[in-house]
């Protein structure tokens, strides 16, 4: 899958679970970035995105990320 | 609501909120720091304590426990010591907690140390687990206020890997998927709503490929597919032994099916496969009218609420327009295969309870002697005379071991006969019974046609030597327009006199269901002295005409 589709599935799925609709994703965008995205959230998202895309992340990379670009990437080379 | 865990629960505690909104209730809920179980109930200024939950809810993980376990010596005291301990901490817990306790029990984890031999040592983490589980089983019959949540059911159900999800964990200390915590909320939530009146009474059943496979009218009483013969005849015959099984536990089933009543009625006098049989079933409607207004027959024939009803039908379209017309019903969403009804029926726990006597298995014959007496009614064109031949007589007791589960069982389902709606427990009763500073009164009804069994209690507290506050009066529906309230009246104000009482005080709570009995004391020839409070002269009260005698 093209890495733009992914990152506009990915911000669908961030609109849905934070109930915001002004979310807009980019590669370099962090936690702090957006209000709503916690720790707790995370979790939510991860799970959202694994079901989604029908994968499933280690917690190894799931720690990893340093933004939304590095979780885009692994999920394309899933 | 308290919510005390060893990992974390804030999401656990988002889905209790949720599930509680479903069900009605705005759970004000008390969230301990994490894992802080121990420190918030064994210091009595606690956070916890001061908040003085109604519902205390307690979740040690399987997974806390097997960290103990693996950090102690493999030894027969020690692992035992640990375990102790363990079952000591609940005792506390529900010693020191003043209201109900859910305490989770633990879904096992096989850590394969010992293999399969863990069967056969008690050193092993199975076998400690296996034993604390059935512990806390036990720890209940010392323990009135506390019920397990068997979240271990759940991971039986389910499977540890849909349960338990290692990221979720690693990342943030919480030992339930994202998945589970709906099943583990509303398994919380079961509990509460059981102990505070709402849970299913009855199911209703439609026939044709619900009860047995195919269509009786089409198919006749000899073929249709129920029994080890015919086609997936087997599933059905699980099925209604599932729902025998309900009716034995004192679950009321109906019947309300498309279909001439006669050839309804056929397969469950004719057909040898059928393990439901006519004297099973409380009300059978078979007509070709439409299911919304036949279960509304339904209803007024057995006097409860919608919500205490389950309707189960393979049809979506019958499910859809039974939901439409009457919100309150719960309407399982039944799987296309029959092959799955009973394991998804099994997910929904649809018919939870606080609380079991055995009178329960009797009430589907009640209610058909009481669809007897409504017939017979109709032959006396004189009220009394109708009254006289039913040749009441009622047993006027205390609270004693015998009866106290179905005082307490019924305390927890009157909702429409009920002046105060005050919910107690076994144990409460049983302290009731035994306090000098109440008086407690049980009455059964029995009459020609059957006896109804406990069918009313009334709890009068003494506020001083010279007045009675009733605190307590509930009936059953069953036993409406026989002069029951005449007659339980009758009987307080006669001990009111000989112990010397000069008036009774009784008070009306308004629920969204007791409207019945808004006017309850002003017909009984109590004055009202302030909102819904009403008093009764003693002295001066005459006996209320009634037809049922005293035993």
């Amino acid at each position: 899958m093209e890495r733009n589709q992914i990152l506009a599935e990915v911000q669908e799925i961030f609109r849905d679970v934070l109930d915001n609709e002004e979310i807009e994703l980019l590669d370099a965008t962090t936690a702090d970035d957006i209000e709503e995205w916690d720790s707790l959230t995370h979790i939510q998202l991860i799970v959202a995105i694994e079901k989604h895309f029908k994968i499933k992340f280690t917690s190894k990379e799931i720690l990893s990320w340093q933004n939304i670009g590095q979780m885009i990437d692994c999920i394309a080379s899933k | 609501m308290a919510l005390l865990g060893d990992t974390a629960t804030q999401f656990l505690a988002t889905a209790i909120k949720g599930i509680g909104v479903e069900r009605g209730y705005n759970v004000n809920l008390f969230e301990a720091e994490y894992n802080q179980v121990e420190r918030q109930v064994l210091d009595p200024t606690s956070d916890y304590h001061q908040f003085g939950a109604k519902y205390t809810v307690v979740f040690q993980s399987t997974h806390k426990l097997l960290e103990q376990y693996s950090l102690n010596e493999l030894t027969n005291e020690g692992v035992n010591d640990l375990m102790r301990e363990r079952l000591q901490f609940v005792r506390t817990l529900c010693e020191t907690t003043e209201g109900k306790v859910i305490y989770f029990n633990y879904p096992e984890i096989d850590d394969t140390v010992f293999g399969q031999y863990a069967n056969r040592t008690e050193l092993s983490f199975t076998w400690q687990a296996r034993k604390l589980n059935y512990e806390l089983m036990q720890l209940t019959q010392e323990y009135p206020n506390l019920f397990i949540c068997d979240i271990a059911a759940l991971q039986n159900k389910f499977g540890r890997d849909w349960m338990f999800d290692s990221s979720v964990y690693v990342s943030t200390e919480m030992i339930l998927s994202l998945d589970a915590l709906p099943y583990v909320a509303s398994r919380v939530m079961d509990i509460i709503c059981a102990i505070e009146g709402k849970f299913h009474k009855c199911l209703i059943l439609d026939l044709d490929n619900t009860v047995w496979g195919g269509v009786v009218g089409d198919d006749g009483w000899e073929n249709i597919q129920v029994g080890h013969g015919l086609g997936i005849g087997k599933a059905f015959t699980e099925f209604q032994e599932w729902v025998k099984k309900l009716k034995n536990r004192g679950i009321i089933i109906a019947v309300c099916s498309k279909n001439d009543e006669d050839k309804a009625k056929e397969p469950f006098e004719k057909n040898p496969e059928m393990v439901l049989r006519m004297d099973d079933i409380a009300v059978f409607v078979a007509n070709w009218e439409n299911k919304a207004d036949n279960i509304r027959t339904v209803q007024q024939i057995l006097n409860i609420g919608f919500d205490s009803m389950v309707f189960l039908d393979d049809n979506p379209v019958e499910r859809a327009i039974v939901r439409e017309n009457i919100p309150a019903i719960c309407v399982p969403e039944l799987p296309e295969d029959p092959g799955d009804y009973l394991e998804y029926l099994y997910s929904l726990n649809l018919f939870e309870t606080a609380s079991y006597s055995s009178g329960d298995k009797d009430r589907t014959k009640q209610y058909q002697t009481e669809a007897k007496r409504v017939q017979s009614a109709q032959k006396f064109t004189n009220e009394a005379d109708f009254m006289k031949s039913l040749e009441m007589v009622s047993v006027v007791e205390g609270f004693t071991a015998f009866n106290t589960p179905r005082v307490a069982q019924l305390s927890q389902r009157s909702n429409q006969f009920n002046l105060r709606t005050v919910r107690y427990t076994d144990g409460e009763i049983a302290a009731l019974g035994e306090s000098d500073k109440h008086a407690c009164f049980s009455f059964t009804l029995e009459d020609k046609f059957g006896d109804n069994g406990l069918i009313c209690v009334v709890i009068l507290k003494k506020k001083d030597a010279e007045t009675l506050f009733v605190d307590t009066w509930f009936m059953s529906c069953r036993v409406l327009k026989r002069g029951m309230e005449n007659f339980t009246l009758n009987t307080i104000a006669d001990y009111a006199r000989e112990h010397g009482f000069k008036r009774i005080i009784g008070e009306y709570i308004p629920t969204l269901k007791n409207g019945m009995v808004r006017e309850h004391y002003p017909n009984l020839g109590f004055v009202p002295i302030a909102e819904n409070t009403y008093e009764l002269n003693v002295e001066t009260y005459k006996p209320r005409e009634c037809y049922i005698v005293k035993k």
